[in-house]
Parts: C-alpha cells; structure tokens; sequence
C-alpha cells in the first residue's frame, strides 16, 4: 500500500478537496471515539505553535488515538544536532502517521520522502500549511452553502500571508471574484495572483477596506505585522486603516462572515467578535472536524 | 578567413569541441563539466569573433565525449552552445544543449530558508520557464530566478 501524505494542498485534486470537506462534515455530526483505537500518531513540532497542535491533538483524542511527539525542537534530539532525515526515519518506525511543524521551508516535502509512514504538514516555514486551508474552504461552504461564485475580500499583509496565498489559490477552481485589499508594500505577490489570472477570473486591488465591505461575502483578515515595514512611520501610517470595527460592517451583506487565521493582535476590535457575522473562532474549531477527516482518510479508515 | 580561424584555436584529434559558448559563460562552463580537474589535453578561448553572437568562447577537450546528462548541466548559463564530437579529425556528431525539464543537484536554491540550504538534503528544481529560466523548487517551492542562479 501506498503511503499518501498531505504537504502541500495542491497535492489533492479538487474532488479530493471536496471528498475530504464531505467527511469533515460528517465527523463534526458524528463523533467517532474509537476510530483512532491502536493507532498511535506522532506529532513532531519543531517551532511551538499552540493552536495549530492543540487542535491537532484534539483531533487524535476525539478519534481515540494515542500520541507521541515534543513540542518544541529544545525538547527534543534536534537539540543535540541530529538531522530532521534520521529524526523522521526513526519516528516513523513508531507511529502510523507523522504530524509535523517545522521553521524551515520544504522540510515537510522532504519528510514526506525519507517517512515509513505518511506525513501531515502542519505548517513548514513559511511555505504551505494546507490544513488551514481545508478549514478555510470548510468554514466558507459551511457559511455560504456553497464554494462556487463567491466574492472573497483578503485583507492585510498579502504579501507575505501564507494562508492567503493557499487560499486564493484553492478558490479559483470555484469561480471566486477576489477583493485585494492591502497596503501598497504589502500587495500580493504576482505569482499568487497568475493563478486568478489563468482562470481569467475577476479581482479587484485597492488599499481601502470599508469600500468592500458592501460587496463581500468572505471578509479574509490577516495581521499586518510590524517587522514587515522598512519604514516605521509608514507601518503607523497604514496600521489604523486595516482594523475591522463593528460599526464598519453596517452596510454588509446578511451571509457576510469575518474570517481571521488567528492569532488576531488588533486587526478586529473586539467589539466585533458579539456580531453573528464573526466567525473566526468557530474557524478555528473547524479545524478539528478537517483534521479529523484528514487523518481518518490518510490512514484509510474512512 | 578559414585559415586565420584554425589559427585562433587548434584542430583535435578526437574529442569534444563545444562551440558558441557565451564569452562570459566559459570558466563556468568548465568549472560545471570538472574540466579544471580533468587530466586530457584542453584548449580553450575566449572574446573570439562570431558572426551570429559578435563575441564567443570554444573549448576543445581531448580524448573525452559527454553524457546528455552532462550536457545539460551547461543549458544554465550556456543555453547556445553547440557541442560537436570528434574522432580521427572527423565529426562523428554534433548535440545541441537542452535546458531540462528537471534539474538536480547542483544549483542552489535561492531561498535562505529552504531546507536544502541547511540539511544535507538532494537539491531538485522543477524548469518552469525555459526561455527566461526559472526554477521552481521541489521542495520549498519558491522560484529561482536566472540571475539568481548559484551552481555549486
């Protein structure tokens, strides 16, 4: 048998993507603590990242499974300079499957090829981390009834949000009109927006965010964060106008829903999070539904 | 003028001769094919008078043929090059280079933080962009551009 591991989203097909939100939505209606039994998955963190490993966790604990893991790299032998090739070798002789989050860039790919046993990339630099993803798309067809012809508004550092690039990229297969909203500095990337353009699908870029909030039905907000401007001053002059308030979304469509990755710092007041058209929360509880889909089908059990 | 070119740079017996090198490309070249290690006899020249480039560089190796494999490792920075193969003062072939679909170990990917910069890990690209040469990693998947290219 195969070994199938999940690093990158483009690794699925779009009817796997769908496959695979159809079995999240069944594991969120119907739990299934015993499906993980005598299964043991590792989960490998080498940089900490609480939310993405706690739900991780709770994932494999709703399923009945048993974990094995550090979570962090001083914890663990990388400490005394072992390479990730012989810490993967060797775990994966443990476990059924790997979870992994690592700092460096295609470490997971590489994993994924020295593994006895498939790899979950639960994050690997700033490169692809396509769980957020998958609860991305979950939590937008569970809001909207449906991927296909949506107007999605990304907000924020564009340039270098990781889950924006994976997100726009997952979206236009589903015929997505994309909102762009972002300082100049921080626009995205253009080999990003080459996979709206060859579907010839239709965007607007502007760097104010109120003028979208009318047209929306996904507002994607992302952290702008500091360390990305070589100009202080300009980071002070750009910061102010890209913080969701509850007032702003008055003029907003009755489906529209506010997505954030999280962790949010002041990019949406908190006066925000009692309007029912927040949504970033229960996101983030998606995940475990996605996470316990993807398992459950890496593993072959469902 | 046929006299005055054998002049520039020597007839061989048998071996390689690879012609139409960009002039600023011929020590990589023969840095990529291990020629400054290499024990035949080897002549090389460069800023010669080419009709078709205005200026070239020729080297011409003795007694050794290469594998396409070989060849291929030069398309990087030598993409016009033509290889012409040699025995008894006879051309017995002539290749051209061909930029690969594939590229593996030897160019250095161009992100600092990709895992192949820092782990001993195989290095692989993926040839998005032939015309304009642009690599895509396997592995972090971020581009390397032409002039961002480092061959090690």
């Amino acid at each position: 048998m195969k070994k199938r591991s999940l690093v990158s989203i483009t690794d699925f097909t779009k009817q796997e993507m769908l496959e695979l939100l159809n079995l999240s939505e069944y594991f969120e209606h119907h739990p299934e603590p015993t499906l993980l039994q005598n299964k043991i998955v590792a989960s490998l963190f080498f940089e900490p990242s609480t939310r993405t490993r706690l739900s991780f966790e709770t994932a494999i604990q709703r399923l009945g499974g048993r974990i094995i893991g550090f979570t962090d790299a001083s914890s663990s032998s990388v400490q005394k300079g072992e390479s990730l090739r012989d810490t993967i070798t060797n775990v994966s002789l443990y476990a059924d499957l790997i979870v992994m989050r690592h700092p460096l860039d295609g470490s997971a790919r590489f994993a994924s090829e020295v593994s006895h046993v498939p790899i979950i990339n639960a994050g690997d630099g700033a490169n692809q981390h396509p769980t957020q993803c998958l609860l991305d798309l979950y939590s937008i067809r569970k809001t909207q009834g449906t991927l296909e012809n949506l107007k999605i508004a990304f907000v924020g550092d564009l340039k270098y949000g990781r889950t924006v690039h994976s997100l726009v990229q997952a979206m236009a297969q589903f015929n997505t009109t994309y909102y762009l909203v972002s300082p100049m500095e921080l626009k995205l990337p253009r080999e990003v927006k080459q996979h709206i353009k060859d579907k010839n699908l239709e965007y607007f870029q502007c760097t104010g965010l109120e003028e979208v909030i009318p047209e929306a039905d996904i507002i994607y907000m992302t952290r702008i964060q500091r360390e990305r401007f070589a100009d202080p001053l300009e980071y002070e002059r750009v910061k102010n106008s890209y913080v969701l308030k509850n007032a702003m979304l008055n003029p907003a469509k009755n489906n529209l829903k506010v997505m954030h990755p999280l962790p949010r710092v002041n990019e949406i007041d908190e006066d925000v999070d009692t309007n029912t058209k927040a949504y970033y929360f229960q996101q983030a509880l998606n995940g475990v539904y996605v996470r316990e889909a993807l398992l459950a089908s890496i593993l072959n059990l469902k | 003028m046929e006299a005055r070119k054998l002049l520039q740079v020597s007839a061989i017996e048998n071996g390689t001769v690879i012609d139409h090198i960009p002039t600023e490309a011929v020590f990589s070249v023969i840095k990529f094919l291990g020629l400054d290690a290499c024990n035949s006899p080897i002549t090389f020249g460069t800023n010669l008078d080419s009709k078709k480039f205005g200026k070239k560089g020729i080297i011409k190796v003795s007694n050794r043929y290469f594998e396409d494999d070989e060849i291929n490792k030069i398309a990087l920075v030598a993409p016009s090059a033509s290889l012409i193969e040699i025995k008894d003062f006879m051309v017995i072939a002539k290749k051209t280079v061909q930029i690969p679909d594939v590229i593996e170990g030897f160019v250095k990917c161009f992100n600092p933080k990709c895992i192949t910069n820092h782990q001993k890990v195989p290095r692989k690209f993926y040839v998005t962009d032939k015309e304009n040469l642009k690599l895509k990693c396997h592995y972090c998947e971020k581009f390397t551009k032409k002039e961002n290219i480092t061959i090690l």
